[in-house]
């Protein structure tokens, strides 16, 4: 069998079965249960909550984004095994939504981790998540999301990205002036 | 001289055994799923969704590794327990058995869960030791009743061999319908639950507790392995129990009605693992989780007395 077939194939299984781990930084974890459980039954596509970073495939990120968490958010997106997809979760990945003047919160999810479906709204309701499932699934099967290719290729200016925000704690801008003397 | 042909044929069937038991095994994974998603009024995965789920793990890429007892552990685990499901008579035929396989075969159900402490050692992570704690906590309470209702019937059958046992169950004498050991069937059933890691006693994996324990660091192709060991350990300990009481699966004899009668004892056997996994899946949607000291409890304070009386019963009432 030659590679792209094997890749091919690997696709179709990808799809078939994604874990999903849920990062619900405040919002958003009351859309979460309707859709796993018997009203909407994600579980029916295969898909499946879990535990731990190691385990998943598809990083949800709902809400806001805090300069504190956005650390923790990389921080299990780099734990997470390739092939891996993002789903952006609410406006406020998209563009701060109600946060959009706020001090401490990032304002596109995209600048810092390749985000390969965004869903938008304020809370967008169940029924828009399992669109965006099935969304990805499509751009899965077609070969589009390939958002950790682009984490793999583009990693240094995401990493800069990153520091960027980070560096709004002192401790952090020292960390950024050391590298820069290398 | 070595006769090379039965050789290769042996070796063959035993890897076409293997096979088998973990195709039967990812069945499994989907039949449960689809019946506790039925329970819980979902529409559920398809029912050929764990060979999926096993094929995309092992297609995923590895970033992350944690040395070599890592990488190893889980082969070592999978491994251990093919060699414990060739031991088991499947259908009243078994590739591997002799005098006594049935300590040997006690000894090698233990053996996955040790490779399973061992992956999980190397990973490092606090939630994997506390899983492991409890996994070997948990191994500990059900082996003890567990064995006292072995024990029993290797006193009243008069042997240590899983092949006899077998044997002697033929023609309906199942173990089940004399009283004493249908009672010990309910004691070893409780066992099993602990076994095969189902509610309540599912304490080790805990996803929402301690990020399912000791496959906390797993992911990839290590998950695959461990989870192919999972659904093999399925099919081998229901075969334990249906070997022990319900005559493992053997319906008509092979010397009356020669290959039918594996056909149909195959499919029997099939018919009687998916009922006692049926009954552990049951119990396993309508229980939440015990604590590990209530599993303890449990086991040694009321499993393990039932089995003990089970086995005086046996010493002083039984006219061999």
């Amino acid at each position: 069998m030659n590679h792209e077939n094997w890749s091919k194939l690997a696709r179709i299984m990808s799809k078939r079965s994604l874990w999903m781990i849920h990062f619900c930084t405040g919002c958003g974890a009351m859309e979460m249960p309707p859709v796993m459980t018997s009203r909407y039954d994600m579980e029916r596509f295969g898909m499946h909550a879990m535990a731990t970073p190691r385990q998943a495939d598809v990083f949800l990120v709902t809400g806001y984004l805090a300069v504190k968490t956005l650390k923790r958010v990389v921080q299990v997106y780099e734990q997470m095994r390739d092939p891996k997809y993002v789903i952006g979760f609410g406006s406020c990945t998209i563009n701060g939504g109600m946060y959009w003047d706020s001090y401490n919160t990032i304002k596109d999810l995209s600048k810092y981790i390749p985000v390969d479906v965004y869903i938008a709204g304020c809370m967008p309701r169940p029924e828009a998540i399992m669109d965006s499932f099935l969304k990805l699934f499509d751009m899965i099967d077609k070969g589009e999301a390939i958002g950790w290719q682009k984490y793999h290729k583009y990693y240094d200016q995401y990493k800069r990205n990153q520091r960027m925000a980070f560096s709004y704690r002192l401790d952090e801008v020292k960390d950024i002036k050391e590298d820069d003397k290398e | 001289m070595v006769n090379y042909i039965d050789l290769t044929i042996q070796i063959l069937v035993a890897i076409g055994v293997t096979a088998l038991g973990f195709a039967i095994g990812m069945l499994f994974n989907g039949i449960a799923r689809k019946i506790t998603a039925r329970i819980q009024n979902r529409v559920g995965p398809p029912i050929y969704q764990g060979y999926i789920d096993v094929l995309k793990l092992f297609t995923k890429k590895t970033n992350i590794s944690h040395g070599w007892i890592f990488d190893l552990a889980a082969l070592f685990s999978v491994a251990g327990i093919a060699l414990a499901f060739l031991f088991l008579p499947v259908a009243g035929v078994s590739l591997l058995s002799g005098e006594g396989d049935l300590f040997l075969i006690l000894y090698l159900l233990a053996i996955p869960a040790l490779g399973f402490a061992l992956g999980a050692g190397a990973s490092g992570n606090p939630n994997a030791a506390v899983g492991i704690m409890r996994a070997l906590m948990t191994m500990l309470a059900y082996e003890l009743p567990l064995v006292m209702v072995i024990i029993a019937m290797m006193v009243y059958y008069d042997t240590t061999s899983l092949a006899v046992i077998v044997q002697k169950q033929a023609n309906m004498h199942w173990a089940i319908f004399i009283p004493v050991f249908f009672i010990g069937a309910l004691v070893a059933d409780m066992a099993l639950q602990g076994m095969l890691m189902e509610k309540p006693f599912d304490i080790p994996i805990a996803p929402h507790e301690i990020a399912t324990g000791p496959m906390v660091e797993f992911g990839g192709k290590h998950l695959g392995a461990l989870m192919l060991y999972k659904m093999m350990g399925i099919v081998v300990e229901t075969t334990l129990f249906v070997d022990l009481f319900l005559g493992g699966g053997v319906i008509l004899s092979v010397s009356q009605f020669g290959w039918l009668a594996y056909v149909v004892n195959f499919i029997v056997w099939f018919l009687l693992i998916l009922f006692v996994f049926f009954i552990a899946l049951l119990i396993n949607a309508v229980f939440p989780r015990f604590r590990i000291e209530q599993a303890l409890k449990f086991y040694w304070k009321y499993d393990a007395l039932v089995g003990l009386l089970i086995l005086i019963w046996i010493f002083v009432g039984v006219t061999p």
